[in-house]
């Protein structure tokens, strides 16, 4: 495909992508997948995590998302996240500021229903940290 | 007639009001600009969010199962009004205009007999609502220490309007705010967020989009459900948004009125201040002069 991907990464308080790429990585609440040009039409929810863009110049740019949801339509992919910014304002040691509130919470559960959703929440972030960590280490921004 | 004193001393009080306030239709307008960008970044999440709320709602279209807060109760008996209002005043008729399009409301509910509930949010609209419904106030929310409404605050009004929706407080919810058409005009606006109010797609694109055979993840049902809470959520933000940037276009109309008013108070009474400096001294030259004659 010569044109491209539309994709466009919208937060409640602003615009934070517009752009033709190659392909884009989103993290689905039943897994990662992968969206190049001209994919079926298709919907899903978003969890925690980090998309992935690649650029038509094959340079891979990194957001992270929380929370929303993805549309891939003729048009293009539309990202509409609760919270989305690019990796450099994403904030390590808030993270870890969060993961500990969020074991505390789980330390504080009393009903199963609290524990289990305090759990996941544990688990998301943890997972979060490892990732942000392996971005760290293999991207250059 | 006040003395020469007075009159000085009422000139230097009315040009010290109109610097107050010009300072303050300067800041309004500096903030005003802040808002007004705030308001139109937050428009494509709330643009897109209603695209796809409608083609997925579509549908539940004439078919039972639809979730309540698509579908509503059923019934429309008890009636929730959100007022959001600014948290202070020197802002003309913003807070009151938004205040009295409920009061409105409220009234001609209660006059059909079904019973109201309201939920203020700023300050200055529950202190006009408390005089006339001071039993009807269930909550009020106040942004007092916030200095820039974020999506978190329209978050944390979302969530307790939905707990009291699940709690059966309500069956239709009605959000009150002054949609921004210009600096000089705001326009005071009831939404209705429960039930949803979804927008149809017309023309060509509602053919093209029904067409496409859609893949959901997980299911469309559970798609839906985590949309509709995160709609009102949006709705809320974008109706507090507007009403930021209501308020300081009318803050700085009001302020720009009370300046010029002030101006022209200075004019009128730095002529009459002339007019009788200038009668002293004729009086003083007439009596010198009288008095050299008399000699």
């Amino acid at each position: 495909m010569a044109e491209g991907l539309k994709i466009e990464i919208v937060s409640p308080e602003r615009l934070v992508l517009s752009e033709v790429v190659t392909s884009v990585t989103v993290p689905g609440s039943e897994g990662y997948f992968t969206v190049m040009a001209d994919h079926a039409p298709f919907m899903t929810t978003l969890r925690l995590g980090f998309i992935t863009v690649t650029g038509l110049d094959g340079k891979a740019h990194v957001y992270f998302v929380r929370g929303g949801f993805a549309d891939v339509s003729t048009e293009g992919l539309t990202i509409l996240a609760e919270e989305a910014s690019p990796f450099h304002e994403f904030d390590t040691g808030d993270l870890q500021a969060e993961i500990k509130a969020a074991e505390e919470e789980l330390a504080r559960a009393q009903t199963p229903d609290d524990k289990s959703y305090a759990q996941v929440l544990v688990s998301g972030l943890l997972n979060l940290a490892i990732e942000a960590g392996q971005i760290n280490g293999t991207h250059i921004h | 007639m006040p003395s020469l004193k007075d009159l000085k001393n009422r000139i230097d009080s009315v040009k010290s009001t109109q610097k107050i306030t010009k300072a303050m239709q300067m800041v309004a307008a500096a903030k005003l600009r802040r808002a007004q960008d705030a308001a139109v970044a937050a428009r494509p999440y709330a643009e897109r969010m209603g695209k796809v709320l409608a083609s997925l709602a579509s549908v539940y279209e004439g078919q039972s199962g639809a979730p309540v807060l698509l579908a509503g109760t059923g019934k429309d008996q008890v009636h929730l009004l959100i007022v959001a209002t600014g948290e202070r005043g020197l802002a003309g008729g913003f807070n009151s205009s938004i205040a009295r399009l409920a009061r409105d409301h409220a009234a001609k509910l209660l006059s059909q007999g079904k019973t109201v509930k309201i939920l203020t949010v700023g300050r200055k609209g529950n202190d006009i609502l408390k005089r006339q419904y001071p039993n009807l106030i269930i909550d009020t929310i106040s942004f007092r220490e916030i200095k820039t409404i974020g999506f978190a605050q329209a978050a944390l009004i979302s969530e307790k309007v939905q707990a009291l929706f699940a709690a059966g407080e309500f069956d239709v919810a009605t959000l009150f705010f002054a949609k921004f058409n210009s600096v000089v005009s705001q326009v005071p606006t009831a939404l209705q967020i429960i039930p949803a109010r979804i927008e149809k797609i017309e023309g060509e694109g509602a053919a093209a989009t029904s067409t496409v055979p859609y893949e959901y993840e997980p299911s469309e049902e559970a798609i839906v459900e985590d949309l509709l809470p995160r709609n009102i959520s949006v709705q809320i933000f974008r109706a507090l948004l507007e009403n930021g940037a209501s308020f300081y276009g009318a803050q700085m109309s009001a302020m720009d009125n009370a300046t010029r008013n002030a101006g022209e108070m200075i004019g009128k009474l730095q002529l009459s201040y002339n007019r009788q400096r200038q009668a002293q001294i004729t009086k003083e030259l007439i009596e010198i002069i009288s008095g050299a004659e008399a000699l």
